[in-house]
């Protein structure tokens, strides 16, 4: 009976606080709110430059649409294997749990290798970051939203080596959850930057 | 104590049913649905849709943005504190643009 108490009061104690919310996760909108300006004020001053290329290549000379559309279906992709990891810590199945944030992990370093290719093709096209206004917000903002991912790979792969030797304390299922909410948002931003920066021709 | 276990799981599944709502098999619907419409966004790269362009564009963003928010990130069933947060992020980033392209647009005619 004392093990149950004990394990009630793991799962449920974050909840112990004076909004009846998980510290953890409300800190987590926060910072997620406060993301939303910061890529805001990136995707403003690429969406005020992208016609002010002066020098160097155009914004629908360079841009290869079927080949950043890949990049972002696999992103997308990795939204589904993240919630599927949420779901697993939850059902506190460890192996799975492992299994869909190291898949996750994989898409999302797929997707960040893409655009490495795609700013190695650019540059070599002729569009450095200071070769127009237009080539330092696009390098800016998607370099941005690529060091994101970066992170978040570091963040997922830090994670499963955590649950394979269970050293998260407190929640498990909420440390995947807050995890899986950061990795979401890179997610979102990519459907608007996708949109506004590479299918809507300046 | 094996009963005290099992009412305790089955709270938990409760509890993980309220506050996520959806399985995995909805949440791999929910992810064909976006690919879908991923697949719908760069047809607009081949096939000329006219004056429907961009609208259709706006709108399949925002319906991406929406679900994913809401199914994937749990804000649908999810305390309204944290909706409220994110949202407020959002609206003001929105706020941020709208002034930042009316100031270039003063400027612009100004000059």
């Amino acid at each position: 009976m004392a093990d149950t108490v004990v394990a009630h009061g793991a799962d449920h104690g974050a909840h112990h606080t004076t909004t009846g919310l998980s510290n953890n996760k409300l800190g987590m909108w926060v910072f997620l709110g406060s993301e939303c300006l910061l890529f805001g004020g990136l995707i403003s001053t690429y969406m005020l430059y992208r016609g002010r290329a002066n020098a160097g290549p155009q914004p629908d000379q360079i841009y290869d649409i079927p080949f950043t559309s890949v990049s972002s279906f696999v992103l997308l992709m990795s939204s589904l294997t993240m919630v599927l990891a949420v779901s697993a810590a939850n059902r506190k199945d460890d192996r799975n749990t492992n299994l869909w944030l190291t898949v996750t992990a994989v898409l999302g370093a797929t997707f960040v290798g893409g655009q490495v290719y795609e700013f190695t093709a650019f540059y070599r096209e002729g569009l450095g970051f200071t070769t127009s206004l237009f080539g330092s917000s696009f390098y800016t903002l998607t370099g941005f939203h690529g060091v994101h991912v970066t992170v978040g790979i570091i963040m997922l792969m830090a994670l499963v080596g955590m649950v394979r030797r269970n050293r998260i304390p407190g929640s498990k299922a909420e440390t995947v959850e807050l995890v899986g909410l950061y990795w979401h948002f890179v997610d979102i931003i990519w459907i608007v930057i996708f949109t506004l920066v590479y299918l809507i021709p300046s | 104590m094996s009963t005290a276990t099992e009412q305790h799981t089955g709270h938990d599944d409760h509890a993980h049913e309220e506050s996520h709502g959806a399985s995995d098999k909805q949440y791999v619907i929910i992810a064909l649905i976006l690919a879908a419409l991923t697949a719908i966004e760069v047809s607009t790269y081949y096939i000329d849709f006219g004056p429907l362009f961009m609208p259709t564009l706006f709108v399949l963003m925002i319906v991406k943005f929406v679900i994913v928010v809401s199914y994937f990130m749990h804000l649908k069933f999810d305390n309204k504190l944290f909706s409220y947060l994110f949202y407020s992020g959002l609206i003001l980033a929105v706020a941020v643009y709208c002034g930042a392209l009316a100031t270039f647009k003063f400027f612009l005619q100004k000059g």
